[in-house]
């Protein structure tokens, strides 16, 4: 829809505010925009969809972020490349299938993606994110920071 | 009461259990238990689903008007279904019987992006892989990225379709995700000239492709009409809201319902009294209820709802791509209903072709762009809001105290108005297509193809990593696990 070049890094979070830990990925993006990086896009939306891999569109690098109940204290980051792995198990898809419809819809590789998992343990509705996984979350945005103002290394072979 | 193969009715110690959990490609956390004899004969068959139940006190004790904002917290995929039948109730509560023309157009033109870009994902992304490959297919391929790969060209026109129905749902809300341009007694917000002209300068394109895309499912069907026509297929009333005159209205009209052979039992019915016309049953293995139409009770009154319900309840649709298509469906189908379960996807494409012709008039009609954006009267204390949400009937109820906060909240979300019959669909395709046979994983997916055809939303957005396989685990009469399958 747009025809703006859009900042040359997206950091996309997603999940629901009011489900405990979940909300993370959200609030991970409030913070995150509030700090107004240079160069730098925050989007959220409740579930990562097919239709994000339009948002990926001229960027330089992307980095998901998501809260898991599946790593370590107190977040993992891990790099994201296309795969057609099977996760439609529901309306959501992965961060890998999101590459994977960029690469067929585009037909180019996918900006080089980052997974930044946050470790959260409870998704109650109408519950609040636990201290725990708020204190997870404070060190992943100045980890954050410094990865959007860090210069990315060159490709190989560059 | 219980449905045939609702409940086994030899001695449960004699069977084996399968069980399909989750259920792929749905919203939510979706089980089907399967009891099978030794020789492999179908006993028993029942979809399990775990919803709302918590929902209702999560609203109760907050002030009204945060009512339409938090409801979307309620659902990651339909939230603004949510938003507009929370927004209708407590337009009641603030007095506010009219809205003013703009509120009017500026929420139809919300909700309508939202059908729009909910029936894209579901055809494009979630039924298609079944319908293009094969129920049976290789299941590596049959999602979304193979169709990319196959179909490149259906794959890309489905994601840009939703693109375009969110970016309905950005402009009129306000925001991406969690929008607030619906509030009790109106809008906050209208469209600006440069709004409406980026939306219009893509609305023909989005009819051309919605137009493409009910040719694709229409010649489906009709290539296979045996399967097409038979597949979970099972006679039902059907239920749905349409205008005063009758024609398809997704946003406001009156409640009307038709019998299995199209005769109408109920005609403009003011939804306000909803709870006198239907009525719930609760089962005790699962905490999802079954409504039904009081004057029939539960054996006879259990109906459907959704695309295939609307599309053949109203007389006409009133946008004139899709009312021809409407009438293609119905001179398919005959002198009576199409019953069929895999017609919900041939008329759920209708239903997003009268979504983009929609969306288009709604952005030459000017008063899109006005600036009365609220109305208010006499307070009430009661109100009730329904809207025809992408998957059926939501029915929003709530009764608020002088204090400003929700004393009592009640909702009937559209997969609850089709529980008995998706449970309908899976004992039909289990008696036909498993009973007496190996399972394997392409028969298994035939159970979950019934399923989808309903769009089952169950408001699930946590959806942490690595937290949704498919599992099918064989359980002996014992209880012992004699295989497990696993599809990460």
């Amino acid at each position: 829809m747009s025809i703006r070049t859009p900042p040359p890094i997206l950091v996309f979070g997603w999940g629901n505010p009011s489900r405990g830990d979940d909300a993370l990925g959200p609030l991970f993006i409030d913070a995150l925009a509030g700090r107004a990086l240079p160069g730098v896009e925050c989007l959220t939306d409740f579930q990562l969809q097919v239709e994000h891999a339009l948002d990926l569109r001229d960027r330089q690098r992307v980095l998901f972020v998501d809260a898991s109940v599946d790593v370590g204290h107190p977040f993992e980051v891990s790099t994201v490349l296309p795969a057609r792995d099977t996760s439609f198990t529901t309306h959501a898809v992965s961060p890998q299938v999101v590459l994977s419809v960029f690469e067929d819809l585009e037909r180019c590789p996918p900006p080089p993606s980052t997974l930044l998992a946050i470790r959260g343990e409870q998704w109650a509705l109408g519950t609040e994110p636990s201290p725990q996984a708020m204190a997870r979350l404070a060190a992943a945005l100045d980890w954050a920071q410094a990865w959007c103002t860090t210069s990315p290394p060159a490709p190989e072979g560059g | 009461m219980s449905f045939q193969l609702e409940t086994a009715t030899v001695a449960s110690d004699t069977l084996r259990r399968v069980a399909i959990d989750p259920v792929s490609r749905v919203e939510g956390h979706g089980k089907v238990t399967i009891l099978l004899d030794e020789d492999n004969k179908v006993h028993q068959v029942r979809l399990h689903i775990v919803e709302f139940r918590g929902f209702e006190r999560f609203i109760q004790g907050r002030p009204y008007w945060e009512v339409p904002v938090m409801v979307q917290r309620l659902c990651g995929i339909c939230p603004v279904s949510h938003h507009l039948a929370a927004s209708k109730a407590l337009d009641l509560i603030v007095g506010a019987t009219t809205l003013t023309p703009t509120a009017d157009r500026m929420r139809r033109l919300m909700h309508y992006g939202q059908i729009l870009q909910s029936h894209a994902l579901h055809f494009f992304h979630l039924s298609s892989p079944d319908l293009l490959f094969g129920f049976e297919s290789e299941p590596g391929r049959r999602n979304i990225v193979g169709v990319a790969e196959q179909f490149p060209d259906i794959a890309r026109k489905g994601i840009l379709l939703r693109k375009y129905g969110q970016e309905v749902i950005r402009l009129t809300a306000g925001k991406r995700v969690h929008g607030t341009g619906a509030v009790p007694g109106g809008v906050n917000r209208s469209l600006s000239g440069a709004e409406r002209q980026l939306l219009l300068r893509d609305a023909y394109q989005m009819i051309a492709w919605s137009r493409e895309a009910v040719e694709i499912v229409r010649r489906i069907h009709e290539q296979d009409p045996t399967l097409y026509d038979s597949f979970g297929s099972f006679e039902s009333n059907f239920m749905g809201m349409v205008a005063p005159d009758g024609s398809l209205d997704l946003y406001d009209g009156a409640l009307r319902a038709r019998d299995a052979d199209g005769r109408i039992l109920f005609d403009q019915v003011d939804y306000q009294t909803y709870d006198s016309l239907i009525m719930e049953e609760v089962k005790p293995w699962t905490y999802m209820k079954f409504p039904y139409l009081a004057a029939l009770g539960p054996e006879r009154g259990w109906y459907r709802v959704g695309p295939l319900a609307r599309v053949q309840n109203c007389d006409s649709i009133p946008t004139p791509f899709a009312d021809h298509e409407r009438r293609t469906l119905l001179a398919y189908a005959g002198e009576r209903p199409m019953h069929a379960t895999l017609g919900y996807h041939w008329a759920r494409m209708i239903e997003m072709l009268f979504a983009a012709e929609t969306i288009k008039d709604l952005l030459h009609d000017d008063d899109i762009e006005g600036d009365e954006l609220m109305v208010s009267g006499a307070r009430r204390r009661e109100g009730v809001g329904v809207i025809e949400a992408p998957r059926g009937t939501l029915f929003h109820h709530y009764q608020v105290g002088d204090d400003d906060l929700v004393t009592m909240a009640n909702l009937i979300v559209s997969t609850t108005n089709n529980n008995q019959a998706m449970n309908a669909a899976v004992r039909e395709v289990a008696r036909r297509y498993l009973d007496g046979r190996e399972l394997t994983e392409g028969l298994l997916n035939h159970i979950e193809v019934a399923i989808r055809a309903y769009d089952p939303c169950l408001s699930c957005a946590t959806h942490a990593l690595g937290r949704m396989p498919l599992e099918v685990r064989l359980v002996d009469a014992a209880g012992e696990e004699l295989d497990r399958r696993c599809r990460q």
